[in-house]
């Protein structure tokens, strides 16, 4: 499964831990939601980056107060007709303006990564090999959209140009 | 009439180039049909009994004459000469090929008309009024806002996978022709003691195997706040809603599983995190948004003008159509004509290439070029001058679209039912069909009253049976259709959800049934002016039972 990160496939630098594996002080490691909660205090100690892989029938306001000791959080799309993540993914960037890493993971196929693009997240866990080679394409197949945050404050000044 | 910026034609044209790919990776096995199905979904093709559907977006019901020679040539090209109008004002053809879909859509495109969000797990094509704009009744014209909410659903990247469809709709006048009692979220522009015009905003209504009447979680929403409130609803749909199980997957089970109370709370707190935010509507966007909406320039005319008296005096047939099928205009001299696409013996909301492309040279000689769909599956020219209702009443007369039966008993509508669709259980057609012969006389409709009959082929109630009048629901048993009969269901502004009347009936016996029905209703009402619905109302099922199911 390519990791596609800012456009690119990239080697995937976190060691995903089981729960009961001892956390290395150094090297990226990514735990789940309970090893995390769990061990609040640990990982405030650790040189290596802290990935979290949280649920998406947990509430995202949980992950809050552990935000800044995390250098990434993993959302996920058991099946990628689940859209949950979507606004975990907005909340998490948008109203704790978290800036790590945001990975979607789970089943990731090539007709989502707009729309997980366009909800914040920055790296793919791509399902399929071919899709990730096509990443850069798939996002960029539309010239603007309606909502705000990317086109839509132009499109509204434009608009607003027009009726001037 | 809306008229498309460069920026709308790009999205629409650079969503077909996707879809056109998509449809290529499918046939070319990239894609799996799991894969591929919601995203020809949200654009709006089924797969269904036989064939292909491809359902077109007719945002707010409105569409202009040259929109809908498109829709006709389509019918020619690639379908089978005719398309059919649906209760959410859409229309959908039957009978397309997957691999010539592409094609059509980009000669849909080019007129302005797309499938985008027809269907899937997203928020549908935003409804309204049909008459909106025109009708006396309203505050302003509702498709501003219908517009707003249009362009900020389409292609969201959060609400694009929820857990189930989602519907809304929006009126503005005191007369609720937009249903939005039953919708996921229904919007009705109202104003307060200060003047002010806002929201009611009322959420979980729905029809289906669990109806609900909506609540409202908000009596009074100022319009600058509309798109983040809906927003809030939206987020806490997507993070809360069932998705364990597609029957309750909707927000009406959401909202009636945590109360209406608790989730108007869950919305408020998570608006006020984003209400003051980018979504904060500018009043200059929604004045840059109206421009957009083309009003014909209206001649200074009188109500009732000479040559429509005179004709009405001396043309007894022309006097019967335009007491039923012509109603009040907001401007002096003009109407608003009904066009009834329920002939006797036809299917429902069907309309021919023909006829669609003579509707389309009609509206540009009376009608500004604009013509609308309503949820009753008609059509609605918005436009017309009084003094030209004659000349435009033979026309219509001349393609079959002037039966004088609006709102009665013969204006039936109806979901396609098992001659088309893969989740029906029984027929629906036949029996609007035949319903249309028990009661073809037209001066005996009249005397009935309005009279709303909605049937369903199967729980999914896409015929919204519940809020029929006369509600008929396909079910089946053992390998046969029953129909069971709902009375005193109603979608307007006095929403209510029809009493099941008694055990269902076999196939055979629908149309004599509802005959029971209706005669049960003469002897029953206080008098003649007192309609059928009021009559249940005033009495309830009970006296119906008895009478229907005596002789049974």
């Amino acid at each position: 499964m390519p990791l596609v990160k800012r456009g690119r496939i990239v080697e995937d630098d976190y060691l995903r831990l089981v729960d009961d594996a001892a956390i290395p002080e150094d090297g990226a490691v990514l735990v789940s939601a309970k090893r995390l909660l769990a061990s609040a205090g640990d990982s405030a100690q650790r040189v290596g980056a802290t990935g979290v892989l949280w649920p998406n029938d947990r509430p995202i306001a949980e992950l809050a107060p552990h935000l800044d000791r995390l250098a990434m959080v993993a959302l996920g799309f058991p099946n990628f007709k689940d859209g949950r993540a979507y606004s975990q993914a907005r909340i998490l960037r948008e109203r704790y303006r978290f800036r790590g890493e945001l990975r979607a993971t789970g089943q990731i196929l090539r007709d989502q990564f707009l729309f997980l693009y366009r909800a914040g997240f920055d790296a793919f866990d791509v399902t399929k090999p071919a899709d990730a080679l096509v990443f850069a394409e798939a996002v960029s197949r539309y010239s603007g959209f309606y909502q705000p945050g990317e086109s839509v404050s132009t499109l509204a000044r434009r608009h607003m140009a027009a009726a001037e | 009439m809306y008229v498309y910026d460069d920026f709308d034609r790009t999205l629409v044209a650079e969503r077909v180039a996707d879809f056109r790919d998509q449809v290529a990776r499918r046939l070319a096995g990239e894609l799996t049909e799991d894969e591929f199905k919601p995203l020809r979904l949200m654009n709006g093709v089924y797969l269904q009994l036989h064939a292909y559907m491809l359902r077109v977006a007719v945002p707010y019901g409105t569409l202009s004459s040259r929109q809908l020679r498109t829709l006709a040539r389509i019918g020619r090209r690639y379908d089978r000469h005719y398309g059919h109008f649906t209760t959410r004002q859409n229309l959908q053809f039957n009978w397309i090929k997957l691999s010539d879909l592409p094609d059509a859509m980009a000669e849909l495109a080019e007129a302005g008309l797309h499938g985008m969000q027809t269907s899937g797990n997203c928020v549908r094509n935003i409804t309204t009024d049909q008459w909106a704009g025109v009708a006396p009744d309203e505050i302003e014209d509702p498709r501003v806002w219908a517009e707003i909410l249009r362009r900020h659903s389409t292609l969201h990247p959060e609400f694009t996978f929820l857990p189930r469809k989602f519907k809304i709709a929006v009126t503005a006048a005191k007369r609720d022709r937009a249903a939005v009692r039953v919708h996921d979220i229904g919007l009705r522009l109202h104003k307060n003691a200060a003047g002010e015009a806002g929201f009611e905003v009322i959420v979980g209504g729905g029809l289906g195997r669990t109806p609900f009447i909506g609540k409202t979680i908000k009596p009074f929403l100022p319009k600058r706040d509309l798109l983040s409130y809906v927003e809030a609803i939206l987020r806490v749909y997507n993070q809360y809603g069932r998705r364990d199980n597609i029957y309750k997957a909707r927000i009406k089970i959401l909202v009636h599983e945590l109360g209406a109370e608790k989730f108007a709370s869950e919305v408020e707190a998570e608006w006020l995190t984003i209400k003051d935010g980018a979504l904060a509507i500018d009043p200059a966007l929604v004045t840059a948004i109206a421009s957009h909406f083309r009003y014909p320039r209206y001649a200074p005319l009188v109500d009732n003008p000479p040559e429509l008296a005179r004709a009405r005096g001396n043309d007894a047939a022309f006097d019967t159509w335009f007491r039923n099928a012509v109603a009040r205009h907001k401007a002096a001299g003009y109407a608003i004509v009904t066009l009834s696409l329920k002939p006797e013996g036809g299917p429902p909301g069907d309309a021919t290439s023909d006829q669609m492309d003579a509707v389309a040279d009609l509206a540009d000689r009376y009608s500004a070029g604009e013509i609308r769909v309503g949820h009753e599956q008609n059509l609605v020219l918005p436009h017309v001058a009084q003094r030209d209702l004659h000349a435009l009443w033979q026309a219509l007369d001349a393609i079959g679209v002037a039966t004088p039966n609006v709102g009665l008993v013969s204006d039936i509508i109806s979901c396609p039912g098992l001659d088309y669709c893969s989740l029906a259980n029984t027929r629906s057609i036949p029996v609007a069909q035949e319903l249309t012969r028990r009661f073809r006389d037209l001066a005996a409709q009249r005397e009935l009253g309005r009279l709303h009959i909605n049937i369903s082929g199967c729980i999914n109630a896409c015929g919204h049976h519940h809020v029929g009048h006369i509600g008929i629901l396909g079910v089946e048993k053992n390998g046969e259709e029953f129909y069971q009969i709902t009375l005193g269901g109603r979608a307007d502004e006095e929403a209510e959800l029809g009493a099941l009347v008694g055990p269902a009936v076999p196939y055979a016996e629908v149309a004599d049934m509802v005959e029971d029905v209706v005669a049960a209703y003469r002897e029953l009402r206080a008098g003649p002016q007192e309609l059928f619905i009021d009559t249940v109302k005033r009495i309830g099922v009970e006296p119906f039972k008895e009478r229907v199911y005596a002789a049974r």
